[in-house]
């Protein structure tokens, strides 16, 4: 998942040095409120630890062996902050004193492997974890799922990245200038071989090494845990940061909408029902294609009609905004929808319960 | 015959501490890059991976290999072990990725092989890559192999890297070599108590202990130093000492790499 010189744009790597130097700069901010004496031999012995993790050579079912990242480790022990730097710093090492992964793509191996990974490592584990006692097998399975999901994460964004390199950097005839692969194989090829052994790796690790932590050392666990012992964390963490998280992940999720615009055709399943049967009679069958769309979507085509066509809403000429208006609509009306839920569901908690 | 976790894991270590050798090695010998202020290396070799990385002709990326390649020769680098190290390497990784693009780049068609069609397009796309990421991984294996690392940390302090990020790489590192030798005794200490070849399962339960007792006595460590820091007065100061001087061969230096590689962006364009 180390992405080496060459592989993305000049400007891809700018975007995601950016990106990253936002995630550090959250990161060291949020934990200066600690004292710097503390946190600086913490983070930098436990990013000494997650590099020599790198370099286990595990083996995994099937007679194959994987290489973990320690990530899920790392944003259980020391929360998300503290795992960001480490993480950062172990693959900054691994560039540039042992020549493992590229310089100028350094900012995006930080960017999807400790930002994104320890960000979606943490959310995860503390969401299945929940209030779990320390030493319950729940946690062994938030961990292990936890790891999966946040290599699996960091492997989506660094295909996702490979991918948009052919659509955005080409010469006059079409040639790829970097990663040459797009979306729809870039994707894939990196999934199939991280949703297997690159995940089973990393899952492996997380929940062997937090179920020896249960027995030989919890009060590690505590920082994280949720519970009301995790006055003795590593890192401190508020409440209302986990909303804040939510929030800019929201947010940054909306700015990036405009992707879409990108995709080439309609989404596959998504079709209207002209699109349909021109597909159709495209396709190349040993049966009679069909020449016009089935009578059933044809009528129940006009049912409904939506309000914002294709994401664009007519006033809007922009694609770009209006993807972006479009985004911030729909997360409106989910915002609405919930809290009105939240507020009926609490009326009947409150009318059910006995004075 | 198939290594287990412990084998393989230790010979893990022993190759990245034998690189990291040779590397510290070749820094001190003396030699063209080596005799230059290490803010000057940086920054030169870095514009030329970057002009590599920005050209869009072939002849050109040949081109800034070929000042590779020199800059290579006059700094006393083994060519041999570049070719070990990162040519042959990079050709095995980056080909096998680059292969199939050959054929699923549309384009205009050059030669058929069965049913797949080769496309200019996709000839060039993979040459493109292959030689990109040869050029860009020998420059910075050129700034790992001629540059000792308390070097690299001083001159990314001079280039503006903030005083904690450069007092946590430093402190990574050293305790990197303390880690990688305390775990390869946990797991020589394991070896000489085993015998026959462990079932996959218990190679799993084994790496995960490892790892474990490896965080509580990293964490221990941590404690320590922080304890040693409180008595030594240290008071969230960071302190890096910086004593390079640039003389005029520096400044020159310093031009030729900017011009060689605005030249090669600007002929690559």
């Amino acid at each position: 998942m180390h992405i080496p010189d060459g592989y993305l744009s000049p400007s891809t790597c700018a975007v995601l040095y950016a990106g990253a130097a936002a995630g550090w700069y959250s990161a060291l901010k949020r934990l200066q409120r600690m004292l710097l004496a503390r946190v600086i031999p913490l983070i930098s012995v436990f990013a000494a630890f997650s590099f020599v993790i790198m370099m286990f050579n595990l083996p995994l079912p099937g007679g194959t062996t994987g290489h973990a990242l320690g990530v899920a480790i790392a944003a259980i022990v020391l929360g998300p902050s503290g795992a960001i730097l480490a993480l950062s710093l172990a693959i900054a090492i691994q560039a540039l004193f042992f020549g493992d992964g590229g310089i100028s793509t350094l900012g995006a191996n930080c960017f999807n492997m400790a930002i994104v990974g320890s960000l979606a490592a943490y959310g995860v584990y503390r969401m299945i974890a929940a209030r779990a006692a320390l030493a319950s097998k729940r946690r062994v399975v938030a961990a292990a799922v936890a790891g999966y999901l946040a290599v699996s994460a960091s492997a989506l964004l660094a295909a996702i990245e490979f991918g948009i390199q052919p659509m955005l950097f080409h010469d006059a005839s079409g040639t790829p200038l970097y990663a040459p692969y797009r979306l729809s194989v870039a994707i894939p090829a990196m999934m199939i071989g991280h949703l297997t052994f690159a995940g089973l790796a990393e899952a492996a690790i997380s929940a062997g090494v937090l179920a020896y932590l249960q027995v030989a050392d919890p009060v590690l666990l505590r920082g994280t845990s949720g519970c009301e012992a995790s006055c003795e964390s590593i890192e401190l963490q508020p409440a209302s940061h986990a909303l804040r998280q939510l929030w800019i992940a929201i947010a940054a999720l909306m700015l990036l909408t405009p992707l879409g615009i990108l995709a080439a055709g309609t989404a596959w399943g998504e079709w209207a029902p002209a699109q349909l049967a021109h597909a159709a009679a495209q396709a190349p069958s040993a049966t009679s294609p069909a020449q016009a769309a089935p009578a059933g979507l044809q009528r129940l085509a006009n049912l409904w009609t939506a309000p914002f066509p294709a994401y664009a809403p007519g006033f809007v000429k922009s694609r770009s905004f209006g993807y972006l208006l479009s985004a911030m609509f729909g997360i409106g009306v989910l915002l609405c929808f919930s809290l009105s839920a939240q507020y009926l569901l609490r009326r009947r908690r409150r009318k059910g319960t006995p004075v | 015959m198939r290594r287990g976790f412990l084998e393989s894991t230790t010979m893990g270590f022993a190759r990245a501490i034998t690189r990291v050798m040779l590397s510290e090695r070749t820094a001190r010998q003396r030699g063209l890059l080596q005799s230059l202020d290490p803010r000057v290396r940086v920054v030169g070799l870095f514009a030329l991976l970057l002009a590599a990385t920005v050209s869009r002709r072939l002849s050109v990326i040949a081109a800034v290999l070929a000042v590779a390649i020199a800059l290579a020769v006059f700094s006393r680098v083994s060519l041999f072990g570049l070719a070990k190290r990162v040519w042959l390497v990079v050709l095995a990784f980056t080909g096998v990725i680059a292969l199939p693009a050959i054929f699923v780049t549309p384009g205009h068609p050059v030669a058929h092989l069965g049913n797949a069609t080769i496309t200019e397009q996709g000839l060039r796309a993979a040459a493109l890559l292959v030689l990109r990421v040869e050029t860009a991984v020998t420059f910075s294996t050129l700034l790992v192999l001629c540059t000792p690392w308390s070097h690299v940390l001083k001159a990314l302090r001079a280039l503006g890297l903030p005083r904690e990020a450069i007092s946590m790489l430093a402190m990574t590192y050293r305790y990197v070599f303390l880690l990688v030798e305390t775990a390869t005794q946990m797991l020589d200490s394991r070896r000489s108590r085993t015998v026959g070849v462990l079932p996959p399962a218990e190679q799993r339960r084994m790496a995960a202990r490892t790892a474990g007792v490896l965080l509580s006595k990293s964490l221990a460590t941590g404690n320590d130093v922080y304890l040693a820091m409180q008595s030594r007065g240290f008071q969230g100061e960071v302190q890096v000492l910086s004593t390079f001087s640039l003389t005029l061969w520096d400044y020159i230096a310093l031009l030729l790499f900017l011009l060689a590689a605005s030249v090669a962006m600007w002929m690559g364009r």
